[in-house]
């Protein structure tokens, strides 16, 4: 089976957030990245998981430029066979989709995986958007999979629990916690990463339909009323007449 | 011109669905909504109190397969000309609207909070830590709400409720089994919510937070280690890897606050937290605070919270 893993860089969940050239760019100043943590722990992992079960290979795409292969070797290190890197900026989640697609469809990928969302701009949009452009079912937030044969069981979430389907491959599948545990790269892992391929591929034309404009930051938070632990009736009454959400 | 709303009645409608057709409303067009399934016409009709002037239904497809979801829908706008779609940014839309967007050539916004100002829509980024600004630049327009984002206005009176054939075609998705828990609130959708960590030093002593929670209506919900460790189910899990919550009240006890945390909960309209830590970084992030031991303050509270139900 061929399973193709789409991985995004994001930034260390510790990162301080700010922006620069008048709050339309993010500061990337001190910024560590890291493989996007839906994609790495859920997507990646259980994608090797399955290969090792059942045979094939496993490639890992991203969109980006060449700074970002420091992330993609991580993957490779990980345990990827291969790597793919569209070389373009990712401007928005429907130029992201439609250069993975492209890729996927005339490479013959039987599995696309990705995670549930970035970590930074938590659109949870890509998987959605590959699965249209390929016309293939889409399987979102998947929490469990397995597969026999051509024929993958999954476990979803839904609102307020969780279902069981089954879909006929090829599919694509966004990747939620429950799915794999984290994997740390070993030091054989991370000296093999070096010499797997790394394939730098030229973007295709997509029509631009979202822009950002700028960044704003949240009001700052007003300061913490701290409340005497011996008399919460007073707490209750401030969440009703102050807060008013009781 | 008009906007179509995408409502999910398989559970009856939820308050997200209307929060997203009174959005609609606010856009100044005609308001259509569109739904799937076998709801009551007369469920199906209280769109209409919120701004909608019809309802389309198409009883055909039973499940919220997103293929079939996304064919309905591209249909609905073809035949109502609708140049706009609105979701609420809920499980079965994040599964449907960006397949949408690549159908229609239609640009996607996802997480919006607030009504576009000029042509731009502001959005959560950064998981809550900051916002961005969209502009759609295709004509056609898709905005996915992030629930609980605005209230509901209940402004009009209920509405026609139309069959409507959307040629889903067949769902390749098949569905074998629904778990469900009884008697709980889902975690997503709750408006109050009570939260505890390691603070609470084993599983046992859980039951002091479904009280709280119980005599609130509250959900419960935990952090990361204490779901990693087996004391509460993954589902509870609120953080960065877990579950984004944003409820009107989140009551946090024994959880410092780690930065990964209150990215699921900085949403939260109001946030408490009780910690015996006076450096909780927790407390930073908190409307008010309680430096207290959970175990005291959590059943006090409960009693305080009883005297209120039974003196209002």
């Amino acid at each position: 089976m061929k399973i193709l893993v789409c991985i995004s860089k994001s930034p260390d969940t510790t990162s301080k957030i700010a922006f620069t050239d008048g709050d339309t760019k993010f500061d990337e100043n001190g910024v560590q990245y890291i493989i996007n943590p839906y994609d790495e722990w859920y997507a990646l992992v259980r994608a090797l998981e399955l290969k090792e079960a059942n045979g094939g290979t496993v490639t890992v795409i991203t969109v980006g430029t060449a700074p970002d292969d420091a992330v993609i070797r991580k993957a490779l290190a990980i345990g990827a066979d291969d790597a793919v890197r569209i070389d373009a900026e990712p401007t928005d989640a429907y130029f992201v989709s439609m250069q993975i697609a492209n890729h996927a469809k005339e490479n013959g990928f039987e599995l696309v995986m990705t995670g549930k969302e970035t970590i930074n701009y938590n659109g949870s949009q890509v998987g959605g958007m590959i699965s249209e452009a390929m016309d293939l079912p889409f399987v979102s937030l998947a929490s469990k999979m397995d597969i026999d044969g051509m024929t993958a069981t999954l476990e979803t979430e839904i609102v307020g629990g969780i279902q069981i389907i089954e879909v006929e491959l090829p599919a694509v599948v966004s990747c939620a916690k429950g799915m794999a545990e984290q994997r740390i790269p070993n030091m054989r892992g991370i000296m093999a990463a070096r010499t797997k391929p790394l394939n730098v591929v030229a973007p295709i034309e997509v029509e631009k339909l979202t822009s950002f404009n700028n960044y704003t930051m949240p009001p700052a938070k007003s300061a913490c009323k701290m409340i005497d632990p011996e008399n919460m009736d007073e707490l209750v009454a401030l969440l009703h007449q102050e807060a008013k959400v009781i | 011109m008009s906007t179509l709303v995408y409502i999910n009645s398989r559970n009856g409608i939820a308050k997200n669905a209307y929060e997203a057709i009174t959005y609609a409303k606010k856009l100044g067009q005609e308001v259509i909504a569109i739904t799937t399934g076998n709801a009551d016409d007369s469920v199906l009709a209280t769109a209409g109190e919120y701004g909608a002037s019809k309802v389309l239904v198409d009883r055909s497809v039973a499940t919220d397969d997103a293929q079939q979801l996304t064919r309905v829908i591209a249909n609905a706008v073809e035949s109502t000309g609708a140049n706009t779609v609105v979701f609420s940014n809920e499980i079965v839309a994040k599964s449907v609207a960006p397949r949408l967007s690549v159908r229609l050539k239609a640009g996607l916004i996802s997480g919006a909070i607030a009504i576009p100002e000029g042509d731009t829509v502001k959005v959560n980024v950064f998981s809550g830590k900051a916002f961005g600004n969209v502009k759609i630049n295709s004509d056609k327009k898709i905005i996915s709400l992030l629930p609980n984002s605005i209230q509901p206005e209940q402004t009009g009176s209920a509405c026609s409720v139309e069959e409507f054939n959307g040629n889903a075609g067949e769902a390749k998705i098949k569905l074998l089994e629904t778990k469900k828990p009884e008697g709980e609130i889902p975690l997503p959708e709750a408006e109050l919510v009570v939260s505890a960590g390691r603070g609470l030093k084993g599983p046992e002593n859980w039951g002091m937070i479904e009280d709280l929670a119980k005599e609130l209506g509250a959900a419960t919900a935990c952090s990361r280690p204490v779901a990693d460790i087996g004391w509460r189910p993954h589902h509870e899990h609120v953080g960065q890897t877990g579950v984004a919550i944003r409820p009107n009240l989140y009551i946090a006890a024994g959880i410092s606050g780690a930065i990964q945390h209150l990215a699921g909960v900085n949403g939260s309209k109001v946030i408490v937290v009780v910690n015996t830590d006076a450096e909780a970084p927790f407390f930073k992030a908190a409307d008010y605070g309680v430096l207290g031991d959970a175990f005291e303050v959590i059943p006090r509270l409960t009693e305080a919270v009883k005297k209120f139900k039974a003196s209002n």
